[in-house]
This record gives C-alpha cells, sequence and structure tokens, in this order.
C-alpha cells in the first residue's frame, strides 16, 4: 500500500525519466529533473536539521516552487506556501501562526523576505537545488515517516480576520488524488492547463496525477487570464486537453467572445468548480466543445480539495442548477439538519464530509478546529470525526446534491473563499470609520461595503488595497451616516441588502 | 478621452493614466479590471472591443486602449 506520495514522483522517474514534466512555457521540467531537484533540496534541509517542520515556500509561480515542495517532503518536513499576491499582513499572521525556522525564496521574493518579521533562516532556491544528493541520508528519513504525517498546511480565509491554515497528510493525498484520476481519467497522454496558484490546494489536482500517470502539466502564465485569444493559443500550441478551473476562468473566455476567433481545440476534459457556473455560460462552452467532457466538482479545503462530482453531459435550462453531484469513492457525504438527523431528499442540511479525505484541522487553533472538525453526531459509539463545511445543500431523489447556500457570512467570489468578516475587520482598522459592514450582491456579483464616519471613500479604497488581496477589496463603497441597527444590536445586514436591491445606495 | 481616465481612475484612484504606458506590464491592471473595463467602455461609448483587440499592446495605456475605442467608433 502507497503510505508516500513522493511514491508517485519514484515510480515517474523510473517510468519516464526524459517526459516533461511540468512547464510554465519558460522553465521546463522533466521527471527526471523533478526528482533531482526534490532530492538535491530534500538532502540539503536534512543536513540542516529541518526535518519534521513547518518549511515556508515563499517563490512565484513555476515549476521551480513545485520542486520545493516535493523537497520538504523528503526532509520529512512539510510545506507552507506563501506568494506575492498575498498582502504583507496576511503573510504575517501566516508567520506567526506557523513560526518557521526555514523559508525557501527565489531572487525576486528573497527581498521582500528580508523586509518580514522572520526570525528564522532564508535559503535561496538557486543556492540550495545543486547540494550533492545524499540518498543515505533521505532514506533514513524515510523510514521514519508515516502516512499521517502531514505534508502542507494552505492557508484558506478565516472570519476573525486571522487565516486559517488547514493540514493535510500523505494518506489524505493519496486518496483524493486516486479518486480524482479516476473521474477526470488522467493517463499518460494527458496535458493539464493549470490555472490556479500554487499556494493554495487547488493545484493539487494537476501537480499529483502528473506524476501518479506520468502526464504533463503545464502552468499557464497568469497574464494570459486577462487575454483570451492568446491563452487559447497557448493552449493549442501546448495541446493542452484537460483543464480544472475556478468558473470565473473559463466565462473569463466565453463572455469576452473569444471562441469567435479560436477554440481549445485539443481540449477534452473540463474540470469546473470553486462557484457556480451560470448555464449560459455553460452552455456556450458545451456548445463550443460538443466532444468534452465537462465535470462540476465541490469540496472543501479541510476535506483535502473535492468531494463530489457531477458529469455535466447535458444542456442546462436557464432556471436550472449544475448539481455538484455525488461522494467520490471512498468519501461520505453527508446533509445533516439542524436537530442533527439525516435530511430527507429536498429537505435541506449542513454539507457534512466523512472520510480519509478529511484533514487534520488548523494549524495552532485547536479551538476552531474542535468547532468544525466533530464527532459525527448519528454515531453515539465510537470515534470517528466529520468536518462540517457550513455549505447548506439539497439532495434531489437521485441522490445528487445542489449547493443552496452558506450558513455564516462566508462566499465564493470570482473562485475564492472570502469571509466577509475579512474584510469588515480591515474597514474597521482604518482611522475614522467607526463601523463597517460588507454585503454581497449575488446579481452584480460585486461587494459591497457600508461604513460611517469621516474617512472619505477613496481613502477606504486606498488602504482597502493595501491590506487585502485584490479579490476581496470591495467594489462598491457607501458612506452611510449612521449604521443600522436589529434589535439585539447587531449590524441589520437585511436593511442594507435591500439598499442595494432597491437601487437606494 | 476624459471619460476613459475616469474609467480608469475608478479602477484605481492613485495610478497617473496620463502618463503610465506600462498598464499591463508592471500589473498595474488585473483580468478583473479588463472585464470591468470591456463592459464599462461597452456602456459608456456603446463599442463591443472584439475578442482579438483584447491583447496586451491595446491596453498597457489609456492612449492605446482610447485609440482603439475611437478605430472602433470609426468601424461603426
Amino acid at each position: 500500500m502507497q503510505t508516500n506520495v513522493l511514491e508517485y514522483l519514484e515510480n515517474a522517474v523510473q517510468k519516464a525519466p526524459n517526459k516533461l514534466a511540468y512547464s510554465d512555457g519558460t522553465v521546463h521540467l522533466t521527471f527526471k529533473d523533478v526528482s533531482q531537484r526534490s532530492l538535491a533540496i530534500g538532502t540539503f534541509l536534512i543536513d540542516r536539521r529541518h526535518i519534521n517542520e513547518p518549511v515556508l515556500i515563499f517563490m512565484k509561480r513555476s515549476p521551480e516552487t513545485i520542486t520545493a515542495y516535493y523537497g520538504t517532503i523528503y526532509a520529512g518536513s512539510y510545506y507552507v506556501p506563501i506568494d506575492e499576491e498575498m498582502p504583507s499582513i496576511r503573510m504575517s499572521l501566516i508567520i506567526e501562526t506557523v513560526k518557521p525556522k526555514a523559508m525557501i525564496c527565489d531572487r525576486k521574493t528573497a527581498e521582500v523576505a528580508e523586509q518580514m518579521n522572520f526570525e528564522g533562516t532564508i535559503y535561496l532556491y538557486d543556492d540550495i537545488v545543486s547540494t550533492e544528493v545524499n540518498l543515505h541520508a533521505i532514506e533514513a528519513v524515510r523510514k521514519r515517516v508515516i502516512d499521517i504525517d502531514p505534508i502542507y498546511v494552505v492557508f484558506t480565509s478565516g472570519s476573525t480576520g486571522v487565516p486559517k491554515g488547514v493540514v493535510a497528510c500523505h494518506r489524505s493525498v493519496i486518496d483524493y488524488i486516486d479518486q480524482l484520476s479516476e473521474i477526470l481519467n488522467v493517463s499518460e497522454d494527458t496535458v493539464f492547463g493549470n490555472q490556479t496558484p500554487l499556494y493554495l490546494d487547488a493545484c493539487l489536482k494537476e501537480l499529483f496525477p502528473t506524476l501518479k500517470h506520468t502526464a504533463t502539466a503545464y502552468i499557464i502564465p497568469k497574464q494570459l487570464f486577462m487575454f483570451p485569444v492568446k491563452l487559447i493559443e497557448f493552449m493549442n500550441l501546448h495541446k493542452i486537453n484537460t483543464v480544472c478551473w475556478v468558473v470565473s476562468a473559463l466565462t473569463i473566455i466565453s463572455s469576452l467572445k473569444a471562441f469567435d476567433k479560436v477554440i481549445p481545440e485539443h481540449l477534452k476534459t473540463v474540470a469546473f468548480g470553486s462557484e457556480v457556473f451560470p448555464v449560459k455560460q455553460f452552455n456556450l462552452w458545451k456548445k463550443t466543445l460538443p466532444e468534452a467532457r465537462f465535470i462540476n466538482l465541490y469540496g472543501p479545503t479541510e476535506a483535502t480539495g473535492m468531494s463530489t462530482f457531477y458529469e455535466a453531459d447535458r444542456f442546462f435550462e436557464e432556471d436550472e442548477i449544475i448539481p455538484i453531484g455525488k461522494a467520490f469513492k471512498n468519501t461520505d457525504v453527508m446533509l445533516i439538519t439542524e436537530d442533527n438527523q439525516l435530511a430527507e431528499p429536498g429537505e435541506i442540511g449542513e454539507i457534512c464530509i466523512r472520510g480519509t479525505s478529511v484533514t487534520m484541522g488548523y494549524y495552532g487553533a485547536f479551538d476552531k478546529t474542535n468547532t468544525v472538525f466533530v464527532q459525527n453526531p448519528l454515531n453515539p459509539h465510537f470515534l470517528e470525526t466529520i468536518y462540517k463545511t457550513g455549505d447548506i445543500g439539497r439532495k434531489d431523489p437521485d441522490g445528487n446534491l445542489y449547493f443552496v447556500s452558506r450558513k455564516d457570512h462566508q462566499i465564493k467570489h470570482m473562485g475564492h473563499r472570502i469571509e466577509l468578516g475579512e474584510i469588515e475587520m480591515n474597514a474597521n482598522r482604518i482611522e475614522g470609520i467607526h463601523s463597517a459592514c460588507c454585503i454581497y450582491d449575488k446579481k452584480t456579483e460585486k461587494i459591497n461595503l457600508f461604513y460611517d464616519g469621516t474617512t472619505e471613500s477613496k481613502e477606504v479604497l486606498k488602504h482597502l488595497k493595501a491590506a487585502l488581496p485584490r479579490y476581496m477589496v470591495p467594489t462598491r463603497i457607501h458612506p452611510i451616516a449612521k449604521m443600522p441597527l436589529t434589535a439585539n444590536g447587531k449590524i441589520d445586514r437585511v436593511y442594507l441588502k435591500s439598499l442595494i436591491e432597491n437601487g437606494e445606495v | 478621452m476624459k471619460e476613459l481616465i475616469e474609467i480608469l481612475k475608478g479602477l484605481h484612484p492613485d495610478v497617473d493614466f496620463e502618463n503610465t504606458t506600462t498598464l499591463i506590464d508592471d500589473q498595474i491592471l488585473d483580468s478583473f479590471d479588463i472585464i470591468t473595463l470591456i463592459t464599462e467602455i461597452d456602456s459608456v461609448f456603446d463599442v463591443q472591443i472584439p475578442a482579438e483587440e483584447i491583447v496586451p499592446e491595446r491596453f498597457n495605456s489609456a492612449k492605446a486602449l482610447y485609440e482603439l475605442i475611437e478605430e472602433l467608433l470609426e468601424d461603426n
């Protein structure tokens, strides 16, 4: 039985050493290159005694970054990715939470890293990647690693403003990759086009199946997603046939009418997720690529990646919703009602996940972990942890699951999971603001910020831009004379929402 | 041109759009901005920018983008 994700790499390098594994169009790494570099970095980290600890990886999105991840795993450690796209406050919070002793940077990010509140040692990727491999040391570490040891900590948005670091182990990732590969039909002919950042769990969909099946993955430069015709030309040049993208990346192409000019001629599998695919845009894709498979994926970072899938093999009516479908093999997705019963068909309940893919909770945050990683309420007999997603769903008579809404104020916007509370917290920090409240308008897909205070809205925007990732910055900012409150003194969200809906702001 | 600068200022109040010629090269504009720009240009100028014109050269400066709008207006 496989117990370590690195077995994927070791098998790949035996099978197809000279085949291209990862490329961004500029840097090209074969499986042999990936193995060599990962072993070198692993050897270096072991030599410096960075074993079984978090290692910060702060590098640009490139194939080299992936080898820094695998190198960290070779050292029996776990990678914690951060990225230039993150605001510096977020990076500081991650460093405070994880307290890493080592950080691997490229030349450009090293300059930023020098300015951070980081007390450990900064290593330059270029300096350590040519370390002479010591297989003896690598094997000695491997013998001590078991499959419930962590391989990464990735951070998601947190409701109190502090990001939460999800810890995942070998076992969960292996289970996820095995099931996902089967659903996507990954083979050695698969050519992935990666769209998601490498600092989220989303990129697991390309990283590990590429190793498992000796496929190839292209990391598509982010800039191309602004220029749809160029994007499709890139995909055609590299014969990309499989994508797992957030919906907004797909709708950019269709809504800007790129299909009038060029179509992705090799594309056979289109997996999408993280948000609802507008039916009109979906049908446009389906019409353009009638032979392709379209697969809706759903799942939280806390259950390693994706937990359910639905093969959207027909056109949908405008008033229909594409289901999120059925659970992956070896995963149980339960709908649990407020009185802790299984929901009947048609009845709504909270989506709860049971299985090997359930991760190990939030790093350094047992309180937060214990509120959502809980004993299965349906099992009073023995220890059995489930993850409560906070998503509300409903099943149709065929057992297909539909996403209904969020339980709290977490939203999905442009493929990103956002806690409105995090935006509010940052707005409340701005001098002159008394109170701030964020409302997401589903109709226009805009984040609205209401605030009362003396600060100019231009100034508010400037502050928020400095503190938040771009996708979290409100697009509409409304100063109001007095924040409306409900009877029990909470901000009256319903009233604020009605202002937007009635066009009063 | 004034209307275009106003749209751009709405996205990034702190950028000197009259003189900056590296809006794409220096990653000042991102994909959110491009989509917003295309929609706003459509509603303000009543021109639809075709996919083949959505390329870095056309969006690197306000001037280049305005020239594109003018070309499209003439074609109409």
